[in-house]
C-alpha cells in the first residue's frame, strides 16, 4: 500500500475510533455520569452485563470494528515513529512484517473472543 | 507520515525536543506518548477481556487481577490519555484539511505565519481535553 493511502486510512480509522471508543468509554467508564441522565444499567464489568453485551449483535459488530480500527491506527502510528529513526532496508522490512503480523494476530484473537463470548455466556449462565 | 526526503537524523532527541517549533511541537510529542501508551494498554486490554470467552469464572478471575486502587488510577490515566489524544487528533485533522490556519496571503514584509491562528485552536483543544479529563476524574473517583 502506498504511504499516502495508508495515511488516509490512518485518519479514517481515527474517526471510527473517536466515535466507537467514545461510546465504549462512556458505557464502561463514565457509568456514574450516565446514571445522572438515567441511562446507566448494572455495573458494566459484572458478568450479567458482559453476557448482555455479548448477546447483542450491535455490541459484537462495533467491538470487532473498533478492534480492527484501533489496531490499524495504533500499529501504523507505531510504525511511523519507528521508521522515523531511518532504519536500514532489512530492519525496515522487519518492522513492516512484524507489526503487520502482530496486528493480524491480535485481530484474529480479539475477534475470536468476541464471537466465542455468547457461547461461553450460554454455558456459564 | 514518513518522509524519505528528510529523515529524522536526531533520533530520539528529534522525537522529544520542541526546538524552535514551540508549543504545538510539545503537543505533538504528547500526542505520540499518549498514543504509545494507549497502544500498550490496548494490547493488554485485548488479552484481559478475552477471558469472557472462557466463561464466568475466568472473567471474574481476570477482573480480580485488574481491580484495586492502583488499577483504578491506571485506568483513569488511560482515560485522560484518550481524552487528550482524541481532541488533539481532531485538531491535527482539522489543520491537515486546511481549517483554522487562515487564508493564504501574499508574502509581504512583515511576514505573517499561520502559527498565531493555529495557537487558538491548540488552546481550545487543550481546554476541551482538560474538561473531559476532569469530568472523567469526577466520575472515576468522586461519583463512584
Amino acid at each position: 500500500m502506498r504511504d499516502r493511502t495508508a495515511w488516509t486510512w490512518h485518519i479514517a480509522a481515527g474517526v471510527v475510533i473517536l466515535v466507537l471508543l467514545g461510546l465504549h468509554m462512556a458505557i464502561m467508564h463514565l457509568d456514574q455520569t450516565l446514571g445522572l441522565f438515567g441511562v446507566a444499567g448494572a455495573e458494566p464489568v459484572d458478568w450479567e452485563s458482559v453476557v448482555a453485551r455479548a448477546g447483542s449483535a450491535f455490541f459484537t459488530v462495533t467491538y470487532v470494528l473498533l478492534l480492527g480500527a484501533a489496531l490499524y491506527h495504533g500499529l501504523y502510528g507505531l510504525r511511523n515513529i519507528l521508521l522515523e529513526l531511518n532504519p536500514g532496508a532489512t530492519l525496515r522490512r522487519a518492522v513492516n512484517v512484524g507489526l503487520t503480523a502482530l496486528g493480524l494476530g491480535l485481530f484474529v484473537f480479539g475477534t475470536w473472543a468476541a464471537l466465542a463470548a455468547p457461547g461461553a455466556a450460554a454455558v456459564g449462565g | 507520515m514518513e518522509s524519505r526526503a528528510r529523515p529524522n537524523r536526531l533520533g530520539v532527541l528529534g522525537w522529544v525536543g520542541g526546538g524552535r517549533w514551540g508549543f504545538e511541537r510539545y503537543l505533538y510529542t504528547l500526542h505520540r506518548l499518549t498514543g504509545l501508551g494507549l497502544v500498550a494498554y490496548f494490547v493488554m486490554h485485548i488479552f484481559v477481556t478475552s477471558a469472557r470467552a472462557l466463561g464466568p469464572e475466568s472473567w471474574e478471575q481476570a477482573m480480580d487481577v485488574v481491580s484495586g486502587p492502583l488499577f483504578a488510577v491506571g485506568e483513569y490515566l488511560v482515560f485522560a490519555a484518550f481524552a487528550f489524544h482524541a481532541v488533539n487528533g481532531i485538531r491535527l485533522a482539522l489543520i491537515e484539511l486546511g481549517f483554522a490556519v487562515g487564508r493564504p496571503i501574499e508574502p509581504v514584509y512583515p511576514y505573517a505565519t499561520s502559527v498565531g491562528r493555529q495557537r487558538r485552536l491548540a488552546r481550545a483543544a487543550l481546554m476541551v481535553a482538560a474538561v473531559i479529563a476532569l469530568w472523567g476524574g469526577l466520575d472515576f473517583f468522586v461519583l463512584a
